[in-house]
């Protein structure tokens, strides 16, 4: 599957997660997914509400986070398609954590972010039987 | 009929329906009775016949964890809704 995101949204979600280093960071992707693609027309950043000492390698946010923004896009037309969240010092690949708290169907961006720095950006979506992550084609546009 | 409000990425197995009307008298039958219409979803609400840690399900603006889980009763025109924790690592 091809994930197609702009140049500009692709530098707007690595400077978010620079911006939050080095505890984790991270949103939601709004989109529209067009049979063997999703188009991420939007990002949304939400605040890490997970205890601040973890912040270094959890992200959280909260159901009432969640209501919010598929309430948003709902009444927008638009799809809650995924969502991303940043990696400091630690590759762009999921974590069993990462899988365990995964949907199917949605699409997971993960910035590695180097010493401040963003680096690796990689994109995964959750296999139908939860076993594993698949990772996908990051395609980006002007 | 009570009323269970689908999270997106899980309404691919729904027939994508965003909202799907249930019967049952308490938290824990409506949702019986939405994997029952949609079996695909059960994997995704449920270990074993418990909810699964990262799922969560609000009656109205609570959390039932907060009121009695499973066994909450519910009116018959009650809107459930079923919110994933999003968390990563």
């Amino acid at each position: 599957m091809q994930i197609i995101l702009t140049s500009d949204l692709q530098a707007r979600i690595k400077a978010q997660m620079e911006g939050t280093y080095p505890n984790e960071g991270g949103g939601f992707l709004l989109g529209t997914p067009n049979g063997d693609s999703v188009q991420i027309n939007e990002i949304i950043q939400i605040d890490n509400v997970f205890e601040a000492e973890e912040q270094y390698h959890r992200y959280a946010m909260t159901p009432q986070d969640w209501m919010r923004l598929e309430d948003e896009a709902d009444a927008r037309g638009l799809s809650l398609v995924g969502y991303y969240h940043s990696h400091p010092n630690a590759r762009a690949i999921p974590s069993v954590y990462d899988r365990d708290h995964a949907l199917p169907n949605f699409v997971y961006i993960i910035t590695q972010v180097n010493e401040g720095k963003a680096a690796e950006q990689r994109v995964w979506r959750l296999q139908n039987d939860r076993s594993q992550f698949d990772e996908q084609e990051l395609v980006v546009r002007e | 009929m009570a009323n269970i409000r689908i999270p997106t990425p899980l309404r691919a197995y729904a027939a994508n329906q965003a909202t799907v009307t249930v019967n049952g008298e308490t938290v824990g039958a409506a949702l019986n009775d939405l994997v029952t219409q949609h079996p695909e979803l059960r994997t995704h609400l449920f270990n074993d016949n418990s909810l699964r840690n990262f799922v969560n399900v609000f009656l109205g603006e609570e959390d039932i964890r907060f009121l009695d889980g499973l066994d909450t009763p519910i009116a018959a025109d009650a809107s459930l809704r079923i919110i994933p924790s999003i968390a990563g690592g």
